[in-house]
């Protein structure tokens, strides 16, 4: 069966293609890519006056499975994730039991067989157990398919494990993401400190908590010419240490989540236990130098840190609440709004930062729009918006800071791996 | 006279300068009451009043069901620990099963801030707070008060010294947004590990030199210190802590002679006041537990014709 997409405005950084062109798709794979494709003895899908993406890439999710199967699973997470325009997801191993062996890969790699919608890539754990003690075997880890390590949720607080973990972690090549927390001087804190951690009478961590990781790590990352990538930036010094990084020629990449360039910590009043998220959420400065970090290239990826909680561990004191929120859904309108309709970035720009990026940095053959690949695209109508609604969340779990907002961008169709898997219309 | 509109009393950030002097005047006229042969006047007769305490603290309790009791309402204590989550059970779910049984008022100390905040939302019954974590305790700023327009006949142009940890300080929050409201001057004193970070932005000054907090000071409130901060590092030894900010007598001949000491109870005797001071002439920290109980008639009576 042939599928013709007719008159989609393309934007594809990766062949640096950006304008109208027609899409033919034949059992899944890519045929031709060109203007006014004769379009007989196709199923037409029209496309004037949409937007043409290659399928998101998520590099940072929590997908709960296996664990905590009420919050989220693969299958309720890939539909979440094609909900937002996601065709890849990449799963931080802070499961239970965690991805720190072997077999929780291959569980991952077969239950998501058996869900077939979409690639999901786990993330394997830097240490057992995510207890900054011991190296996992990385070699098995990256043998059985994890596609880079992290102990995300904890910092490797010991420094000299740290270091062996990107010293060792090179001969894989293999992507090294730090959670960057200094887990003494955060412990026991529920918000960014200052005034409003002061006036609300909550414990704050401050922001020297990430500065400081993301200082040593660059360091480590210098010493052991590992590939560091630095997870939820959300200060501004953080984003400058990084900058100076890259022009040092240290190889360091970088992502942020919506979340910090679209909310300040004054949403916690209240105590709004949905703005709960660590790191934490910070001040307008820090919103407008994470800004100027994806306008400049210093932050390479927007991630979701999609991090699902059951009503219980939410709906409670905000002292004993869950850290995350979830963020498939709302990722791309969230962008939209605060960076393209604000014009910090192009549409190209966007395109590289929640698609191109995250698949170069972790080495994956994603995030273009091929001929002779099979087809991963999305089609957004940008000239439409939505209402983010509880009872339209996809996801198992609701916890959303974002809840009542209006979002550009309506997302029409997605090609995952070559099949329709969503149809608006 | 001013009406009183909210259904709960959370916190003094909130109250405006008239709401505020409002309590402070209903108490006034409660406080007669405390000083008559029968002590009980039927304004809350038929309404129940919660007393909800996840934090162990037998005065404030006390002090709330001896208000609830001499205003007629009827009373239940339920003492919780914070294991009943352990046990499944959420704030919420023990919120709306004490509704369940239909009462009036709710009163709640917790030890995470906001939890008040929590059950006001989640309930139609009046929420007082009476302390939750390092939040605000209003009920205790408001006998603070009451007890300084007392002794001094008005607040206004006061100078107050809060002294202590004021970073973990719900007392201390209270304090300063009911006094400055007011027109009171407040500075407060500690070292700089217990004072909070963007105090810059608090309508206080701050010192860490606990002479300069003295002097020229009308009223010292004298916070209790915590033996468990000492572990985390806010300070060396209690030893330390009362040799720097410890209020002796020796200290006190730096203060304006009629100076008055206040302290929330309940004391560390010799740590963060010497027992001359707690006991001494300027000391009105009973009094204090007096004015607590018309201030909470007064807070009792209010919500319950809040919002109505
Ligand atoms: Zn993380």
């Amino acid at each position: 069966m042939s599928i013709l997409i007719k008159g989609g405005y393309i934007v594809d950084p990766e062949n640096k293609l950006e304008g109208v062109y027609d899409i033919l798709i034949d059992d899944g794979e890519i045929k031709k890519i060109e203007k006014d494709i004769d379009s007989e003895k196709c199923e037409l899908i029209d496309g004037k006056g949409k937007y043409i993406f290659p399928g998101l890439v998520d590099m940072h999710c929590h997908l709960r499975e296996p664990g905590r199967e009420d919050e989220e699973t693969l299958l309720s997470g890939s539909l979440s994730g094609i909900k937002g325009g996601f065709t890849t997801l990449c799963c931080m191993p802070n499961t239970k039991p965690p991805i720190d062996n072997q077999g929780i890969v291959e569980y991952i790699y077969n239950e998501n067989k058996k869900i077939g919608l979409m690639d999901i890539f786990p993330v394997g754990a830097i240490t057992k157990n995510l207890e900054g003690k011991e190296l996992t075997e990385i070699g098995e880890l990256k043998k059985a398919g994890v596609v880079a390590i992290s102990d995300d949720g904890n910092c490797v607080m010991d420094s000299e494990v740290m270091r062996r973990a990107m010293e060792y972690s090179k001969m894989f090549d293999l992507l090294v993401i730090s959670h960057c927390e200094d887990k003494n001087l955060s412990r026991g804190g529920l918000m960014n400190e200052g005034y409003l951690s002061s006036l609300l009478g909550l414990k704050g961590i401050p922001r020297q908590a990430e500065i400081v990781m993301v200082a040593r790590d660059i360091e480590l990352a210098k010493l052991t010419e590992a590939k560091l990538h630095i997870a939820h930036v959300s200060t501004k010094e953080t984003v400058e240490l990084i900058r100076q990084a890259k022009k040092r020629g240290i190889k360091v990449t970088a992502e942020t989540c919506p979340h910090y360039f679209s909310l300040t910590e004054e949403r916690i009043l209240g105590y709004n236990t949905n703005c709960k998220v660590n790191p934490p959420l910070r001040t307008p400065e820090d919103i407008e130098a994470i800004k100027e970090g994806l306008r400049d290239g210093t932050i390479d990826v927007i991630a979701t840190d999609h991090a699902p909680h059951a009503d219980f561990e939410k709906d409670v004191e905000f002292e004993q609440a869950s850290f995350g929120m979830i963020g498939l859904e709302t990722a791309l309108g969230i962008a939209l709004k605060e960076l393209i309709k604000t014009k910090i970035i192009s549409l190209s720009q966007l395109v590289e930062k929640m698609s191109l990026n995250p698949a170069k940095i972790l080495g994956l053959d994603k995030g273009s729009i091929n001929i002779g690949k099979p087809a991963d695209l999305i089609i957004v109508d940008l000239d439409k918006s939505w209402e983010v609604k509880r009872e339209k969340i996809v996801s198992k779990s609701k916890n959303t800071p974002f809840l009542n907002w209006t979002l550009p961008g309506v997302i029409e169709y997605v090609f995952a791996k070559g099949k329709l898997v969503l149809n608006k219309n | 006279m001013l009406n009183w509109k909210h259904k709960d009393l959370l916190g003094l950030e909130e109250l405006s300068k008239e709401e505020i002097e409002l309590i402070l005047e209903t108490a006034d006229s409660f406080k007669e009451i405390s000083l008559r042969p029968i002590k009980k006047v039927p304004t809350l007769r038929g309404k129940t009043v919660v007393l909800f305490f996840f934090e162990p603290s037998t005065r404030t309790r006390t002090s709330f069901e001896l208000a609830a009791k001499r205003l007629s309402a009827d009373t239940v204590s339920i003492s919780a620990t914070t294991s009943s989550i352990v046990k499944g059970e959420t704030l919420k779910d023990t919120a709306k099963n004490i509704e369940a049984m239909k009462v009036d008022i709710i009163v709640m100390r917790h030890s995470s801030s906001g939890a008040p905040h929590l059950l006001a939302k989640a309930v139609e019954a009046s929420v007082i707070n009476a302390g939750d974590g390092c939040h605000e305790h209003p009920t205790q700023a408001l006998l603070d008060m009451f007890t300084i327009k007392e002794k001094k006949g008005r607040i206004s142009g006061l100078k107050v010294s809060i002294i202590g940890d004021i970073a973990h300080s719900r007392v201390a929050r209270s304090n300063i947004w009911g006094l400055t409201k007011l027109g009171a001057e407040v500075t407060v004193c500690g070292p700089p590990t217990l004072i909070p970070q963007g105090i810059e932005k608090f309508p206080v000054k701050v010192t860490y030199d606990v002479e300069e907090a003295i002097r020229d000071a009308d009223v010292l409130n004298i916070l209790r210190i915590q033996l468990e901060r000492q572990k985390s590092n806010l300070f060396p030894s209690l030893r330390e802590y009362a040799l720097n900010f410890g209020i002796d007598a020796e200290k006190l001949k730096f203060a304006k002679p009629e100076v008055l000491i206040m302290h929330p109870g309940p004391i560390n005797r010799g740590v963060e006041i010497s027992p001359e001071v707690a006991d001494g002439p300027y000391s009105v920290i009973l009094e204090q537990v007096t004015n607590g109980l018309a201030v909470r008639m007064a807070v009792l009576y209010l919500v319950s014709q809040g919002g109505k």
